[in-house]
């Protein structure tokens, strides 16, 4: 089904407490920040966000853990925002960490159909603790489940009137994993552009993965 | 005797060595990145970030900067002719499938086994571990650029990690300050060794054991005084 439009404050409405919810971005570059503000003004919380990271201390998803929105936080990379580490000691955040590639699959895998994959990543290592090892031809490789969120909270650069996507520079990067991998996608956009705009080829996120698209 | 500084941008001209033309090369955080400012000449690398761009470009003058064009650094970075930009999840498959040729990377221990520890120390909660992990295992060359010795004087090559690993028996090189190592059938061998420098003395900087290449390379790798 084409995609719907609707403002931020429409779309994040659809987000419900206790929820797990994906949010692109590579450090601040693609995150869809207009999302990320509606849902602060909203009364949901204890959400679980799966993301690379949790944004700079009150920037992009720092908002949210700020304001105590974040029960649980899945991704790779916290380092860069001290208040997921002060909040991880105080026992306020829960914390799993992955290695980016991982994350990365099994976010794809999540959008794909495939409920688990074998990757090299990681094995030998405390990363892998508890996980089932397995050797192919000779190497390791870490048994490692897909990942799905009730709700995709992505930022791509132009959408079409049929919700198809493109994105912008090094802002696309978890972006189209995320929208694949969610029940309901919700794509923040710069600019929508008419049907058949778009260079067919060029199209990087096809509509059947998008359902809301929301601008300014 | 050069500064820390100077030691940093000696073992980045050295790690720049190892590279060949054409290589597809993953540069990491601190010293690594350092690297591609003696890339020698005739020798031309491109460079992939894991955040989702092959062929990066130079650093743009700050009224250039495009806060949507970075590296995995945040840095900001430019656009060359036949740059690409791709997801991370292909990103991380040119890792794993063994697409990039060389990573150059940092490390806080090797292992004379080729164990790489590089993501965190105990007693301190490290809440990341990036793509560090996905790299090492994937590169078809690992080129470790560090200090030889931590800033307290330990040795940071060790018979056996003490820290965290972030892969088992990936690295293919060593290099630091004093001296080069490559691993050879899992064994780590002495091929290069700094003129400022004895064995004694590389030898007392060093726990892990090692194997000594015949002949050892000696070479200049500082102009001034290192005393």
């Amino acid at each position: 089904m084409p995609a719907k439009f609707e403002t931020p404050r429409e779309a994040v409405r659809r987000i419900r407490s206790g929820a797990t919810v994906m949010v692109g971005g590579f450090g601040l570059s693609g995150v869809p920040v207009k999302l990320v503000d509606a849902l602060l003004e909203t009364p949901v919380g204890d959400l679980t966000v799966i993301s690379n990271n949790i944004g700079t201390p009150g920037g992009g998803l720092g908002k949210w853990l700020r304001a105590g929105k974040i029960k649980k936080a899945i991704g790779s990379y916290f380092t860069t925002n001290p208040d997921v580490g002060r909040a991880y000691l105080e026992g306020k955040l829960e914390v799993q960490l992955m290695p980016q590639g991982t994350f990365c699959e099994a976010i794809r895998a999540g959008g794909s159909g495939i409920a688990a994959f074998y990757t090299p990543t990681a094995a030998g290592t405390d990363l892998a603790a508890g996980k089932e090892v397995r050797e192919f031809d000779g190497k390791l490789y870490v048994l490692e489940r897909a990942l799905r969120a009730d709700v995709a909270l992505i930022k791509a650069y132009k959408a079409d009137e049929l919700g198809n996507l493109v994105y912008y520079k090094t802002a696309r990067n978890f972006n189209p994993l995320m929208a694949m991998a969610a029940d309901l996608t919700i794509a923040e956009v710069d600019e929508v552009v008419p049907a058949g705009a778009l260079d067919p080829e060029c199209i990087v996120t096809p509509h059947v993965f998008v359902d809301i698209v929301v601008t300014g | 005797m050069p500064t820390e500084e100077q030691i940093r941008h000696i073992i980045a001209r050295r790690a720049a060595l190892e590279l060949n033309d054409g290589d597809v090369v993953n540069l990491g955080i601190g010293i690594p990145s350092l690297v591609n400012n003696y890339v020698p000449p005739g020798v031309r690398i491109h460079l992939h970030s894991e955040n989702g761009i092959l062929e990066v470009g130079p650093s743009p003058s700050p009224e250039k900067a495009d806060p949507n064009l970075i590296n995995a650094s945040r840095q900001p970075v430019t656009e060359l002719p036949g740059t690409s930009y791709f997801d991370s999840g292909l990103s991380f498959a040119m890792m794993r499938g063994g697409h990039i040729d060389a990573t150059v990377i940092g490390a806080l221990q090797v292992s004379e086994t080729g164990d790489i520890a590089s993501w965190a120390v105990p007693g301190k909660t490290v809440l990341g571990v990036g793509g560090a992990m996905d790299l090492v295992v994937g590169a078809k060359r690992v080129i470790v650029a560090m200090q030889h010795t931590t800033k307290e004087g330990a040795p940071k090559l060790v018979p056996r990690c003490t820290l965290p690993l972030t892969a088992k028996g990936e690295a293919d090189v060593v290099v630091t300050e004093h001296a080069v190592f490559r691993f050879r059938n899992g064994r780590l061998v002495l091929v290069e060794i700094g003129d400022h420098i004895d064995l004694d003395t590389l030898r007392r900087l060093t726990a892990a054991n090692f194997e000594m290449e015949e002949p050892l390379r000696v070479v200049s790798r500082w102009e001034g005084d290192w005393k």
